[in-house]
This record gives C-alpha cells, structure tokens and sequence, in this order.
C-alpha cells in the first residue's frame, strides 16, 4: 500500500501499481497510468475501461473471453489495445483490481 | 504473486500435448492461454491422443474418463465406484458435466479456446509421426494449425532464453 502522485492527485496504489479506490480513478490518472505501460489511450481504450469498470462495479469476475463478447472489441482487437497483458493492463489502467481469473 | 525483482522473468512456454481427455487438453489450453495473456510466448505440440483436440472431427467430443480415475467422486464427495464408470451413457454424461461446469467459470469450449489462444499470438502444432500414425491430414486438422512437425522441429522453435518445455 503506498500514496502515488498520478496526474497531479494522490492515488492509493498497491505494491503492484493498481488502484486501491476504483472511485479514484479519472481519465486523467488513466492517461498516466497509460502512459507507464506504454500505451497512449484512444476512444476505443476508454470504451474497453468503462467497460471494464462497469463489470467490476457488478462484481462480476472478469475474463478475456467477457471482454471479447462485449461487442466492444473483440479478443484480438483487445490484444492490439493492450499489447502484453489485455487484461492485466487494461485492469490496471482502468483502477480495478488485477484480474484473478485464469481466463 | 508479483515476480521478484531479481528473478528473470519466463519469456516461452512450449506445451507438448499427448492425451485426449477433458482434462489433459484443457491442460495444455489454460496454460497457453494463461501465458499469451501475461505477454509470454505460446507454442503447443499435439501428438498421440491428444491430437484429438484439435482434430475437426473429435474436438467438441472430448471426455473424462471414468474408469480408473481415484480422483473422480459423485456430487456430494462419495467416491465413485470404477463400476459405475463402465456403465454406456455414464462418461458421456460426467464429461457433458465437467463442461458445463467450466463454462459457468467462462472457461470456453474447445475450439473458441483455440481462438482465444491463437488471438493472443499462442502457435498450434501438430506432430509428424502421429498424423502418419492415425492417418491425419493438414486438412483434418484445425485451420489454426501452423503445421505438422517433426519434434525435432519442435525443439528448434523452443530455443531463447527462459524458455519452457511443459508435457502435459
């Protein structure tokens, strides 16, 4: 647990860099948080994180194969999205959680 | 679990595949799959039976055995007598359990797995000497299949560094 300064806020961080209060979270940490994974966000990345968001407010266990039957993207498109870890990435770009899925 | 810092992270899984059953192959596909979603390379090899899950014609046929598994129990824990297990209709059903099990954890069928997997970057390969064995062509085959192989081609795509051979 740790304080992180992300787009000019303090964000409650855990050890691995994900958000501890998904209520925390704006598009600007998203930006930042990103930007430390390399990727610069699009439309189409915002559409995945609230999508993603959506799903963690339901407390609803998350999967690639989810992500991919949400008619937002589908699996590849979301590899291209989040090169190196769809959901991992995308998770903690979204401030939720990591994933504890297997799938 | 986060990697110690110190460690060298897995950069290649290669899963070789040599059964058939429900179990075996999901196996082989959750750890392929598991790898291409943390950014590690995947390459699976089907030999012998385990051919079955990605020959065209058996994939969606896969089972569990019930005979001669200690592991299998009822519903409810009791032990499920081998005989049972012998009985037509028993193992179809078992497996046409074990599967909607794994779909109520979003855990999808064969062939949508391949999908994901290979979505992901994972390679499919089949082995030489089974095809010939069980007369298998390309054709047979998944369209997701890369090629048949000798192992020895096999091994020549495992090498790098903090790479992985894994039989399931």
């Amino acid at each position: 647990m740790a304080t992180q300064n992300i787009a000019g806020v303090n964000i409650d961080v855990n050890d691995e860099g994900y958000l501890n209060d998904p209520s925390q979270w704006t598009k600007e940490v998203a930006i930042e948080i990103a930007k430390e994974e390399g990727i610069e966000l699009t439309d189409k990345h915002f559409e995945v994180l609230e999508f993603l968001r959506d799903e963690n407010e339901k407390s609803s266990t998350l999967t690639i194969r989810k992500v991919g039957k949400s008619g937002i993207v589908d699996i590849k498109g979301l590899y291209d999205l989040f090169p190196g870890g769809p959901l991992k990435k995308s998770s903690r770009i979204a401030g939720i959680p990591k994933p504890s899925s297997c799938v | 679990m986060n990697a110690k810092k110190e460690e060298n992270p897995l950069k290649k899984v290669c899963i070789i595949c040599a059964k058939g059953t429900i179990e075996d192959v999901y196996a082989t596909l959750v750890m392929a799959n598991g790898a291409v979603m943390e950014g590690i390379e995947a390459k699976m090899f089907f030999t012998f039976f385990g051919l079955d899950a990605i020959t065209k014609k058996q994939m969606k046929k896969l089972h569990t055995s019930t005979v001669g598994n200690p592991a299998m129990r009822m519903p409810g824990g009791l032990p499920f007598p081998t005989l049972l297990g012998i009985l037509p209709g028993v193992e179809a059903g078992v497996s046409a359990m074990m599967k909607s099990q794994m779909e109520a954890l979003d855990i999808p069928p064969v062939d949508e797995f391949f999908d994901m997997i290979t979505a992901g970057g994972g390679e499919i390969y089949a082995c030489k000497m089974a095809t010939d064995m069980f007369k298998l062509k390309k054709e047979d085959l998944i369209d997701h299949v890369i090629d048949i192989i000798t192992i020895g081609e096999f091994y020549a795509l495992a090498g790098g560094e903090n790479t992985q051979i894994i039989f399931t």
